[in-house]
């Protein structure tokens, strides 16, 4: 290890101890643990694949009060993420207003529909909640809002019901009244135990909308469906501006077909017959091993996680994918990297020289944190920072596949430690939410939201990789970042003014 | 291949591409099993008919496109009003998450706020170790002046009782003693984020003023409400009392919160009324709010303590504003200087000189009920016909107020009221009933596309248009504002529908 790089890691170190220093002491001891600096793997394998760090935290732990978590809800696991984007059904928000408010829109998963005809995806249903409800219970009115649904949204093809906070909190049983509206109604009714308060984060939401998808649609209906030779569910791809749409373009080219997509642009169709497909490939595996994991030992679907972000990690993914359905798939899949290969020569040389070397900080969810690297690396970019809201040990494991020695590790960060490390670091990016976005750019530090896309995307895909660089380089090389300084507040300069 | 370094597409252009096209259309025909689309055809027909609007208002008990949000939203925001106030939201976690997404969204600038982060342990055993935790951490981190303490709806169903618990944390030495936490509790199944900004700002008067003997002196305050163009209000709203000469204090002022510079530096706290403004404002003459719906407990408290109090629904437009100015002079005793009414002059010649394109404009207004109120009153001023007044959070009491208000002008005799209704009732009453142009939020824009009826964006949230609440919707240079953002989307309107070369375009004039 070379006296630069020790020193670096020795300040990383010296920087955690430091922010530390403004928690109360019991809180500074808990928080220590979500912090780190990622070390050298200590019998480093010469295998493909191999790890080249360690980044070892504490995570998915309750989060500290007080301390201004980025985390949500089990709610925003579930609707937010897994439930909200299938686009034929009718997603209730069920308790008060506000849960459903909020999250109205703002993932930004995309589809194909005439909404508030077929599809619902950008609409907030909620049953509102009252004070009476509270009282009194919300079953009876539950019941006669899915009625009022299927009056009015007579082409819904089913229902979730979304629990906010209260719903767990007053013994309503949704899973009798999900029962029986099913029965009237003729349609799937999935009731979803997601209460704001269960768990620690977004993430046991993933894992109980899993959990609700196993239990009240796998094998509820007889599906006439015939499963071809390169049947393949994409699992985990939200469709965020469009991202699925960039994938799916690649697999169907590879010579596959994308029997489901989950859960973006998805119908329950597409979840229904998923069981039958050949693979299953996850992209986001926080929210959605679950189901593959239960779809493999039940059907006997194998799973295979895979990247698309950036063409180093979509080749090797595409060659992964295609290794498994064998020669003629493989051959299709060179001529599919050979096609693009140009393309995204083009990009990486236009781009690259203006992005070289600079320096990037992220924190996202569950997936991006790792997944993204490697595409800024395509680009001449260095990762100094990355974290989790509500990654788990798994996911910081696969973590020390992708960084390197030296870099900052945080989880589920406050909103103090992050504005430390990045005052303190100064990158030249950081990419992280919009409650992160302005602090940040207030400091003249570019700022790319890596949720939402900061409204542009798909990132996905090669097509999505040429609209990646772009925003980052139009984030970091914008002019606004060198007018922050007025210009007679720096030395001389009305002397300068004057002659 | 669609995609290149030279011309990069983003989603827009992209998926308009024949590749994706095609793309689509397969997986929809082989995938999907959706229904036809003649039956799809038929249901968005039939979604536009009398019968369908006759059934869609018989609803009952499903809310869709609802156009309010939850207390603690609005107590979040009167806490942001406050000097180096943090907010403190006692419940889940992920509430706190959304209203600072929400409040970021619209303003395009940081939101502060911290959660007690309560999970299921706390479901069963109260949140009190969550308080007495959270408060530490608050103080050390953060540094505030204050810390204003709301709730979830988690907490209110298990009834933590925030008075015990916060004495509880100081007793616990998470804060000292003597240090100011206000409360209030804002259940998300009561009211909206109007009642939250209602009992958030009373909470804090009460943390001051309780026990106070007033010693009344000629001092006014001044009570904004939850206002999505704070920013660009209550400058003005200031800057007029200025000009005028008035002593006030303005009891909540979050424009510099929601608007600090970019010159390097991250001002988590900024502006706000001065912690001690608060406390002198007991001893205020009269205390008036600019919107009745945002304040009535807070009104209703502040005459405990001998205030003459008045309310205005959002002072937008000309009566409006001639009315807050009228009263403010009257109980300051200081006259509306003629620079004002210059000003004033000034709103009602560009009145007049666009009276022609406005005169007979059918409108359908959304928003809160004191929004509604004014918005209705300035359509009217200009010749125009609220047809559709909808407040989701507007109530029986709200209709009866504005009721007459809109009985009183040729132009209002014909409008209807919809308190408690929302935007998907509204999109049936835009089908059968329809109007010119829509004034709401940027959710309106869904209605836009169904209907065809064009937005105007004037109130909370807009999280698709950028910096529109940095200008001033109050006041007659406000008036001037709203006039001129009515009849850009008016020409633009007319414009489009005049511009196919050889066909429309004998009406494409270049001067309008």
């Amino acid at each position: 290890m070379s006296l630069d790089a020790e020193n670096e890691d020795a300040k990383m170190e010296a920087l955690i101890a430091e922010v530390l220093t403004a928690y109360p002491d019991k809180f500074a001891k808990r928080r220590k643990k979500h912090l780190s600096v990622a070390k050298p793997v200590a019998e480093a394998a010469e295998t493909e694949n191999a790890l080249l760090t360690e980044c070892d935290v504490k995570s998915n732990i309750k989060s500290v009060p007080g301390v201004m978590t980025v985390r949500g809800c089990a709610y925003a696991g579930s609707k937010g993420v897994v439930w909200g984007p299938i686009k034929d059904m009718v997603h209730i928000s069920h308790g008060p207003v506000g849960c459903g408010q909020y999250s109205w829109s703002q993932r930004r998963n995309y589809y194909i529909g005439a909404t508030g005809i077929d599809t619902f995806v950008t609409m907030q249903f909620t049953s509102d909640f009252q004070e009476r409800d509270i009282v009194f219970g919300g079953d009876k009115k539950l019941d006669k809002i899915i009625t009022e649904i299927d009056q009015l949204f007579p082409l819904n093809n089913g229902v979730t019901i979304q629990s906010e906070c209260p719903i767990g909190l007053i013994g309503d049983d949704i899973e009798a009244v999900a029962k029986k509206k099913a029965k009237e109604i003729g349609k799937t009714v999935v009731p979803v135990r997601c209460e704001g308060f269960r768990g620690v984060s977004q993430s046991l939401g993933h894992h109980i909308a899993n959990d609700a998808i196993r239990d009240w649609v796998f094998d509820k209906k007889e599906t006439e469906w015939e499963a071809g030779p390169y049947d393949v569910n994409v699992i985990g791809d939200y469709n965020i501006g469009g991202d699925a749409w960039a994938s799916r373009i690649l697999l169907e080219e590879m010579g596959l077909r994308v029997v489901g997509n989950w859960s973006g642009d998805a119908t329950l169709a597409e979840v229904e017959r998923a069981p039958k497909a050949k693979l299953n490939l996850i992209h986001c595996y926080r929210s959605m091993n679950y189901i593959c994991r239960h779809m493999e030992e039940k059907y006997g679907v194998a799973w295979m996680e895979y990247n698309f972000f950036g063409p180093s990690q979509i080749e090797a993914s595409m060659r992964k994918i295609a290794k498994h359905f064998g020669p003629e798939i493989e051959a299709k899949t060179e001529a599919v990297i050979a096609k693009y290969r140009p393309m995204v020569d083009a990009v990486i040389a236009k781009y690259r020289p203006r992005l070289e070397g600079k320096t990037v900080m992220l924190y996202v969810g569950g997936l991006r944190p790792r997944h993204v690297i490697t595409a800024y690396e395509d680009l001449g970019m260095e990762i100094v920072g990355t974290g989790y809201e509500f990654g788990h040990g798994d996911d910081y494991q696969r973590t020390g596949h992708y960084v390197k020695k030296g870099t900052l590790i945080y989880d589920d960060v406050t909103g103090y430690e992050l504005e430390k490390f990045v005052e303190k670091i100064r990158p030249d990016l950081v990419g992280s939410g919009i409650k992160e976005k302005y602090p940040v750019q207030k400091m003249g530090i570019p700022f790319r939201q890596m949720h939402s896309w900061d409204y542009s995307g798909p990132y996905h895909g090669y097509d999505g990789f040429a609209i990646f660089a772009r925003d980052m380089d139009l984030a970091i090389n914008n002019p606004v970042w060198d007018l922050f300084d007025a210009p007679w507040t720096e030395p001389d300069s009305l002397a300068i003014a004057a002659e | 291949m669609p995609q290149s370094a030279e011309k990069v597409l983003d989603h827009a252009p992209l998926f308009r591409e024949p590749e994706y096209q095609e793309m689509f259309a397969r997986k929809k025909q082989m995938f999907e099993c959706g229904v036809s689309d003649a039956k799809i055809a038929e249901q968005a027909d039939i979604t536009k008919t009398w019968d369908y609007r006759e059934k869609n208002l018989a609803r009952e008990s499903l809310v869709v496109n609802p156009a309010k949000a939850c207390q603690p939203l609005g107590a979040v925001f009167a806490a942001a009003g406050f000097e180096k106030t943090m907010s403190f939201v006692h419940g889940s976690q992920g509430c706190v998450a959304y209203y600072r997404s929400h409040l970021s969204r619209h303003f395009k600038e940081p939101c502060s706020a911290v959660s007690s982060s309560m999970t299921e342990d706390a479901a069963v055993f109260g949140g009190l170790n969550n308080m007495v935790d959270g408060l530490a951490n608050t103080y050390s981190l953060y540094a505030p002046k204050m810390i204003a303490v709301s709730t979830t709806c988690m907490a209110e169903v298990i009834g933590d009782d925030l008075h015990s618990f916060i004495q509880t944390a100081k007793d616990k030495k998470s804060v000292p003693q003597e240090y100011d936490v206000p409360f209030a509790h804002t259940p998300a199944f009561v009211g909206s984020h109007v009642d939250g900004y209602d009992v958030m700002v009373k909470g804090v008067l009460d943390n001051f003023w309780k026990g106070v003997e007033p010693k009344p002196n000629t001092s006014i305050n001044i009570i904004p409400g939850f206002d999505g163009f704070c920013v660009g209000n209550n400058r003005e709203l200031k800057r007029l009392l200025d000009v005028m000469g008035v002593e006030y204090t303005i009891l909540s002022d979050a424009s510099d919160q929601f608007d600090t510079p970019s010159d390097g530096e991250f001002r988590m706290y900024d502006g706000g009324t001065k912690i001690d403004d608060v406390k002198a404002a007991v001893h205020a003459k009269a205390t008036v709010s600019l919107q009745r719906w945002n304040t009535r407990k807070t009104l209703d408290y502040a005459e405990t303590f001998g205030h003459e109090t008045a309310s205005f629904h959002y002072p937008m437009g000309v009566r409006a504003t001639d009315e807050m100015l009228m009263k403010i002079s009257a109980l300051s005793g200081k006259p509306i200087p003629e620079s004002i009414r210059l000003e004033r002059g000034r709103l009602i010649d560009a009145m007049a000189d666009s009276q022609a394109h406005l005169h007979g404009k059918k409108y359908a207004i959304y928003g809160d009920p004191d929004f509604v109120i004014a918005m209705a009153r300035f359509v009217m001023e200009t010749g125009g016909e609220p047809v559709h007044c909808l407040a989701t959070n507007g109530t029986k009491a709200w209709e009866e107020e504005l009721r007459p208000i809109l009985d009183a002008s040729p132009f209002g005799k014909d409008a209807k009221i919809w308190a408690g209704k929302d935007l998907w009732h509204l999109r049936s009453l835009l089908f059968t009933e329809p109007v010119d142009l829509l004034i709401g939020s940027s959710y309106g824009k869904y209605l836009e596309r169904d209907t065809g009826t064009p937005l105007i964006r004037l109130t909370f949230p807009i999280f698709d248009r950028h910096h529109h609440h940095r200008f001033p919707l109050w006041g007659y240079q406000g008036g001037l504002r709203v006039l001129t953002t009515i009849l850009d989307k008016v020409f633009d309107k007319l414009d489009a529908d005049t511009i196919v070369p050889g066909k429309t375009d004998y009406s494409f004039d270049l001067t309008r």
